[in-house]
């Protein structure tokens, strides 16, 4: 090769490099865009009502100048406790059913339907939600049927592939070692399951909680389908309610001026949340590498 | 003894039966879908637009639309996801406070709720931009949204392209890119198109962020610039305004077998990683 | 590998297809635009550009009625926007529209700062309940009363012995702001009230519950509701039209002083016989 056309070659080399650096930068330079945007519709109307104010204040009137979405963070909080209530439990032991307990073939095919499960749009869970499970609840236990219930019940089926998954994982890179040794020292399975293959994979099933109950607070659509959306605190399982979501995606066809902005600065509030959960996440998931758990 | 091995069968069954409850969950939905929308699919359904705001008619336009705005997604998404993906594992030291940064970030933009998403599409693209609600407003969003499943699996597929490769490729005195676009690339393609059908399932399934950045309109979308309304945006449209609960059904439905088969089809791809990874 | 080449190469082929197609296509969509020619139009052509600002309830009514106009009117362009009843008064007032639309009367202090106010349709609100409830008709007072949570039951109207699911639209809607003036004085909703972000999801959800009450545009009746009578009249055209039935609103164009050029043909067009069409047609009733 002539120095000529090497030199060339490098020079293009070096192009193809940037341009590739350009790529992953843009992750964080949208990720600044995202933010400045939202921040700069959404802040503004937080500092005039004031942070604490709009937190906490449980009235929402944004037309009559009352801006307080209180009653949607503990809206959001409520039900996305009632589904971790009953989804963690189920996904967990899913999740040592497919690691320890079923036959490999067995464990494959859920893991394929976990897939799917994970894989359904949320449009498609609020509408089974809107047609079956609202009347099923209106008709049998009382009320209307939109309620904390049947939000709980569709947001746990959403986020059960998320906590199932990372459980599954966490639990299989368990060293076979563990196990091994406590069967040796007499244990049956189950207490091998309990005592030490739970306790190793600790930290890994704690991401899987967390993320899943990141899932459940920014799910949109199926929520506002099925929970009736009254902004109040919600005084039973069988209460409307109204979540941060379903405050923005309901409100936002006919807000304008500061009721809009008000609906932006909700989407303030939800995006920190989410962002410290990430973190939260990271941290915990670089202290379990770090103890050697994981 | 034979106490703690009574036990064992009835974990063993309380086990068994947390997994088929599972798939019962699974059964119940898409079966129930399934069997009250399968009436209402045909070809008709499928190839006719709809009219009398979906009452009557088929969905046409609607599939038109997901099409539209997944490929946008897609042509914006897939180049800038494969590249950040060939950097951080082939260019960046992975310990690189950069590739620390660029990962953190993408963790976090997959974490970010969608109507969130929604909210800076609206703004920045509808609104500062001047796009309108389009099916490029759209389209640039859900691949916003979808950039951090691309790039993960990009990454995954070219971390487990075996290091020998590299080192012969190299040794024989190929240049980095070259490395990357002979060897890298074809070996982790399977790896790629796992995130590319991956994607396409999301952006089928996305409601919030689309009806805020596409809009609703019935219409068949042209240009870019046309407003467009997906299968997704067209279901919770029939199901919440009841214009025609049989029509959502079949979209449902619809919406259901693509994904089945867009799952089918990732799974499909990802044996045929695994299978390369040996 | 050879088979891996072609693969390659196709895919690239697909990709510069969809630039060079999406290219045409935009191209394509940007020329049907330009397509009108001042040359074809009549002599009296009009021409010019007018702005449509305030009620978001209006709105559609307008910009169907403008597409309308544009189509007959080449070189005329009109341009709609929301804001709100109030927004379009003032804007009217302030010359930044041409025209306001309202969606409630025009008050004496407004009319005052020399408007001209014309009545382009008209708007009723009928209060809904489910098809098995027994009840035919409420007071404009025991509706009133419901909404604001004094009434509970349906036993303290005459229903049966079942408490009342109250269904309301989202803070911002038209029909809510209307509803809202004309029967409850501006008065806050109970906040126990199920919350919907359309006239459909109201409809839906008084159609699913045998003891909720709701509230939608007389157009968008359907069989899936009941609608009561106010006050003993029936939620029907004919009783919008004699003033008997209570909940209903004007549609309203505003213009500073007499209206006049681009505003006035515009105007003229819609309460013209094929203007009311388009309105009847769109779910407000004609004024005639």
């Amino acid at each position: 090769m002539q120095p000529i056309s090497k030199n060339l070659h490098r020079r293009g080399e070096s192009w193809i490099e940037k341009g590739l650096a350009f790529c992953a930068a843009l992750f964080v330079i949208v990720i600044a865009i995202i933010t400045i945007f939202i921040f700069a519709r959404g802040l503004p109307i937080l500092l005039k009502v004031g942070v604490a104010d709009f937190l906490f204040n449980t009235d929402w009137r944004p037309t009559s100048n009352s801006f307080g979405i209180g009653t949607m963070l503990v809206g959001s909080l409520v039900v996305t406790t009632a589904s971790l209530l009953w989804a963690v439990p189920l996904g967990i032991m899913t999740a040592i059913f497919m690691a320890e307990v079923a036959p490999p073939r067995a464990s494959r095919w859920l893991g394929a339907l976990v897939e799917l499960l994970a894989g359904i749009p949320s449009v498609v869970y609020g509408f089974v939600g809107l047609v079956l499970i609202v009347p099923f609840i209106r008709n049998y236990l009382g009320g209307n049927g939109l309620s904390v219930l049947a939000g709980a019940i569709i947001l746990g089926i959403m986020i059960l592939p998320t906590i199932i998954n990372i459980s599954r994982d966490a639990i299989r890179a368990v060293p076979k070692e563990y196990k091994e040794g406590s069967l040796a020292l007499g244990a049956t399975h189950y207490q091998s399951i309990r005592r030490v293959i739970l306790p190793a994979a600790r930290s890994g099933i704690i991401t899987a909680v967390v993320l899943g109950m990141g899932r459940a607070i920014g799910e949109t659509m199926a929520v506002v389908m099925v929970t009736g959306n009254s902004p109040i605190i919600p005084a039973g399982v069988l209460s409307p309610v109204r979540t941060m979501t379903s405050n923005i995606v309901l409100e936002m066809g006919y807000a304008a001026g500061d009721h809009q902005a008000a609906l932006f600065a909700t989407g303030v509030v939800l995006f920190v949340f989410i962002v410290i959960l990430n973190l939260v996440v990271n941290m915990s998931l670089k202290a379990g590498a770090a103890n050697g758990r994981r | 003894m034979a106490g703690a091995s009574g036990k064992d069968k009835l974990l063993t069954g309380i086990f068994w039966l947390a997994g088929i409850f599972i798939v019962l969950i699974l059964a119940g939905i898409i079966g129930y879908v399934l069997f009250r929308g399968a009436s209402s699919l045909s070809l008709d359904f499928i190839l006719q637009p709809p009219s009398r705001a979906g009452r009557l008619g088929g969905i046409s336009t609607t599939i038109v639309g997901t099409v539209y705005l997944t490929l946008l997604a897609l042509l914006a998404a897939v180049p800038v996801g494969v590249g950040s993906a060939i950097y951080l594992e082939e260019y960046a030291h992975s310990r690189s406070r950069f590739a620390k940064l660029v990962n953190l970030t993408a963790e976090t933009l997959a974490g970010i709720p969608s109507i969130v998403f929604g909210l800076f599409g609206f703004v920045f693209f509808v609104i500062f931009l001047g796009m309108g609600w389009s099916v490029l407003s759209g389209g640039l969003t859900m691949a916003i949204m979808i950039l951090p499943t691309i790039t993960r699996t990009a990454q995954e597929a070219i971390l487990a392209v075996a290091g020998e490769y590299r080192e012969n490729s190299l040794a024989l005195g190929a240049s980095r890119w070259q490395t990357v676009r002979r060897v890298i690339l074809p070996s982790a393609l399977p790896g790629i198109v796992t995130g590319i059908i991956l994607s396409i399932g999301r952006a089928v399934g996305e409601t919030a962020a689309i009806i805020l950045t596409a809009g609703s309109s019935l219409g068949m979308p042209v240009s870019p610039m046309d407003p467009a309304r997906t299968m997704s945006v067209h279901l919770y449209i029939m199901a919440m305004e009841g214009i025609s609960t049989e029509r959502a059904f079949g979209t449902a439905c619809l919406i259901v077998v693509l994904i089945v088969i867009i799952n089918y089809l990732a799974n499909l791809s990802l044996s045929r990683l695994t299978k390369a990874m040996r | 590998m050879g088979s891996e080449k072609i693969r390659r190469i196709t895919s690239f082929l697909i990709l510069g297809l969809l630039l060079v197609g999406t290219g045409i296509v935009t191209g394509c969509g940007s020329k049907t635009t330009e397509t009108p020619t001042p040359g074809q139009n009549t002599p009296a052509a009009l021409s010019g550009s007018l702005t449509i600002a305030g009620s978001t309830s209006v709105q559609p009514f307008s910009e169907v009625l403008a597409e309308e106009f544009m189509a007959k009117n080449k070189g005329v362009q009109i341009n709609v926007q929301g804001g709100g009843s109030s927004v379009g008064i003032e804007a009217a007032v302030t010359g930044a529209a041409q025209i306001g639309a309202s969606s409630r009367a025009v008050k004496a202090e407004e009319t005052a700062k020399g408007l001209t106010a014309t009545t382009i349709a008209l708007d009723g609100i009928a209060v809904v309940v489910n098809p098995a409830n027994t009840l035919t008709g409420l007071t404009t007072e025991q509706v009133m009363n419901i909404y604001l949570g004094n009434i509970k039951n349906w036993n303290e109207v005459g229903g049966p012995d079942a408490v009342i699911t109250v269904v309301t639209r989202e803070e911002g809607s038209g029909t809510r702001d209307a509803f809202s003036e004309i029967v409850l004085a501006k008065k806050d909703i109970i906040k126990t009230a199920i919350v919907q972000n359309s006239t459909g999801a109201v409809r839906t959800t008084v159609a699913g519950d045998k003891n909720a009450i709701g509230y939608v545009s007389l157009s968008s009746l359907n069989q899936e509701v009941k609608a009561l009578d106010i006050n003993g009249a029936a939620a029907n055209e004919a009783n919008v039209k004699a003033g008997t039935y209570k909940i209903q609103r004007p549609f309203i164009y505003v213009t500073k002083g007499a209206p006049s050029g681009l505003a006035q043909a515009f105007i003229d067009y819609v309460l013209s016989p094929e203007g009311q069409q388009l309105i009847v047609e769109e779910g407000a009733f004609s004024i005639k």
